[in-house]
């Protein structure tokens, strides 16, 4: 064995930085790829689209981020932090391709603000201007509702980036395809868990059986299309969620029935004013979340990071 | 027939021979090798220590997640704290190799019968703080645990090749964090100056005690666990930390820092060592909130494990 890893401290001032891990500066997610919007499709309608997918997987992540340091094992800890990475990297190239296709969805900074397009979206957009599905905004609960909760989004999301992965516009169709193998991952390990506490002791099942219906009560909001959602699907770029539930529903009854657990039978969540997630209309949860996770970024407008 | 032991005694000083000739010849210690209890002893309780300093140092970081100021900085420190906890995993695992569990090593944790980094008993309080504990922490543990990657026990010495590779990555990214809010605006600048000022001190309180006063330093030493005096890490730390802080534009907050060419090395102050015994005997600032943090975890956690054991246990 060599010295070599006493450099590991005296590199710190070298002028390489080529093995940073996640690079010495921003760089827009989306640097040299052409951004040009698809024949048929309109900017505002894929600029929306996207902030949809984008808000989904950037709020659930936070949510999912909040189990670090609080997991039942190190192992979850791992697992769950890589499914928030996984969610947080797709919401950083959706927002970027939203402020791509319509620079006027992004919120006007001051002058001289160096706050890239997707930090603008992320931080500096009021709660009515998010398009998250209510689903995933409720406080993560115990390990039991963050499962059920991660099985059914990620069998919702695996369904619909497959079919997004022949969108017209090949900056979303790469980002599909890229997502397909990570929520395929979220998907297996979800279920495995979902399994594994159904079966495993007569408290883990009633935990589980406790959890679902607080999850199902937003489950039909995923299906229920949105007229951007289906204007984005007319026009090639998107996908209509209710094209979906036939598939999802058949994969969540072969994990209900592995499990031995029965389909909740619950009331839906109703809409607000006619308004769901899609409309900017939320749950309680979504202004608490985005009020601590803009604090920082809000009181420095002008701050690098 | 009884088989009688042939002359323990002379066995076992023939182990013990064949021991410290693997230390004399800086050779690797493995698991199923025969060592001293006492060696053992000493392994296991630095290791748990190591792995609940991983642990327990996801809390402070973690703290910053969700109010991480850019999408690209939340990314960066949810990775480094996962890393911690891959830390944590690497570390238990080696202690198995001693015959010492993660399930029993957490209790001693939980109870207080075992330590973890007193760094980590300081509260994180400004967005600069997680780049000061990239840059001055992850140094620090890094100047204490690059002499570990060639430890005499095998596994031990292995896991912290990967670790300081690692850490070296969180310490450049701390250090990047910190030059970009240098750029920054007048009140992100001053938050760096605020956060080098609160954790100069804790740092360099991270190599222990004068060596006048680290009784178990020559026994580690003569084992070949450790390999540096804590004294001497910490001049080294503070030799390459200067140049750093110059290039930050930071003062460090230590009025007897100034270079003595004719030792070539800084001549610098004592951190408050009253306040560092303090803190290791649980009156920091948030050594009540660290261990409840972890306690809270690994409770609620309970019924996810043994769901687990249960569904392993029936094959399925």
């Amino acid at each position: 064995m060599t010295d070599d890893h006493d450099s590991v401290y005296d590199g710190l001032l070298g002028e390489d930085d080529s093995h940073w891990a996640f690079g010495t500066s921003f760089e827009d997610p989306l640097a040299g790829v052409d951004t040009t919007i698809p024949d048929g499709a309109d900017p505002a309608t894929l600029a929306t689209y996207c902030l949809m997918l984008g808000d989904d997987a950037l709020v659930y992540s936070h949510r999912l981020s909040q189990w670090a340091s609080n997991a039942p094992d190190l192992e979850d800890d791992i697992a769950l932090a890589n499914t928030a990475l996984d969610l947080l990297g797709q919401a950083r190239l959706l927002l970027a391709r939203a402020a791509a296709a319509d620079p006027s969805a992004v919120p006007a900074m001051p002058e001289g603000s160096p706050v890239p397009a997707e930090d603008s979206l992320a931080f500096f957009r009021d709660e009515p201007a998010f398009r998250n599905l209510r689903f995933v905004e409720p406080e993560n609960g115990d390990f039991a509702v963050t499962i059920a909760r991660l099985l059914v989004f990620s069998t919702y999301r695996l369904a619909l980036l497959e079919r997004l992965a022949s969108s017209s516009d090949p900056v979303l169709s790469a980002i599909a395809a890229k997502g397909v193998k990570e929520v395929a991952y979220h998907r297996t390990y979800a279920g495995r868990w979902f399994v594994t506490l159904a079966q495993g002791t007569p408290e883990s099942r009633r935990r589980l059986e406790a959890a679902l219906p607080l999850v199902w009560r937003h489950h039909d909001e995923l299906f229920a299309t949105h007229p951007v959602e289906a204007d984005a699907a007319a026009q090639g770029v998107g996908v209509d969620p209710a094209g979906l539930a036939g598939e999802v529903g058949a994969v969540l009854d072969q994990v209900l029935a592995t499990a031995g657990v029965e389909r909740p039978e619950v009331p839906s969540a109703g809409p607000v004013a006619g308004g769901r997630g899609r409309d900017g209309r939320h749950t309680e949860h979504l202004s608490r979340l985005l009020a601590e996770m803009q604090s920082v970024a809000r009181a420095h407008p002008r701050g690098q990071w | 027939m009884t088989v009688t032991d042939p002359a323990p005694d002379a066995a076992a000083a023939e182990l013990q021979e064949q021991f410290d000739a693997v230390i004399a010849r800086h050779d690797r210690v493995e698991p199923r090798d025969w060592m001293p209890e006492k060696y053992r002893a000493t392994l296991v309780r630095q290791i748990a220590q190591h792995a609940h300093s991983e642990i327990i140092g996801m809390q402070p970081e973690g703290n910053w997640i969700t109010r991480a100021p850019s999408l690209r900085r939340k990314a960066t420190l949810l990775a480094k704290v996962q890393d911690e906890a891959g830390h944590g995993l690497y570390l238990y695992s080696a202690a198995e190799t001693l015959g010492a569990s993660r399930g029993e090593l957490t209790e001693k944790l939980i109870s207080g019968k075992q330590k973890y980094s007193s760094i980590f008993n300081y509260p994180t309080l400004s967005y600069a703080d997680v780049g000061t504990i990239g840059w001055l922490v992850d140094g620090a543990a890094i100047c204490n645990q690059v002499p570990l990657c060639r430890t005499s026990y095998g596994p031990y010495g292995r896991s912290m090749i990967r670790i300081c590779k690692e850490e070296s990555f969180h310490q450049r990214q701390g250090y990047e964090l910190l030059m970009t809010m240098m750029r920054g605006t007048d009140e992100q600048r001053a938050m760096v100056q605020e956060s080098v000022d609160r954790f100069w001190w804790p740092a360099l309180m991270m190599f222990g005690p004068p060596d006048a006063d680290s009784p178990n330093t020559a026994q580690s030493m003569a084992w070949g666990i450790k390999r540096d005096t804590n004294d001497d890490l910490r001049q080294k730390f503070v030799d390459m930390s200067v140049p750093q802080a110059e290039r930050l534009g930071v003062t460090l907050p230590d009025p007897d820092l100034r270079w003595n060419a004719e030792r070539g090395a800084h001549d610098f102050g004592q951190p408050d060592w009253d306040e560092f015994m303090a803190v290791v005997k649980g009156g920091g600032p948030c050594n009540a909130e660290r261990i409840a943090h972890r306690k809270r975890a690994h409770d609620d956690g309970a019924w996810v494990r043994e769901a687990a054991s249960a569904f392993a246990a029936k094959g399925a």
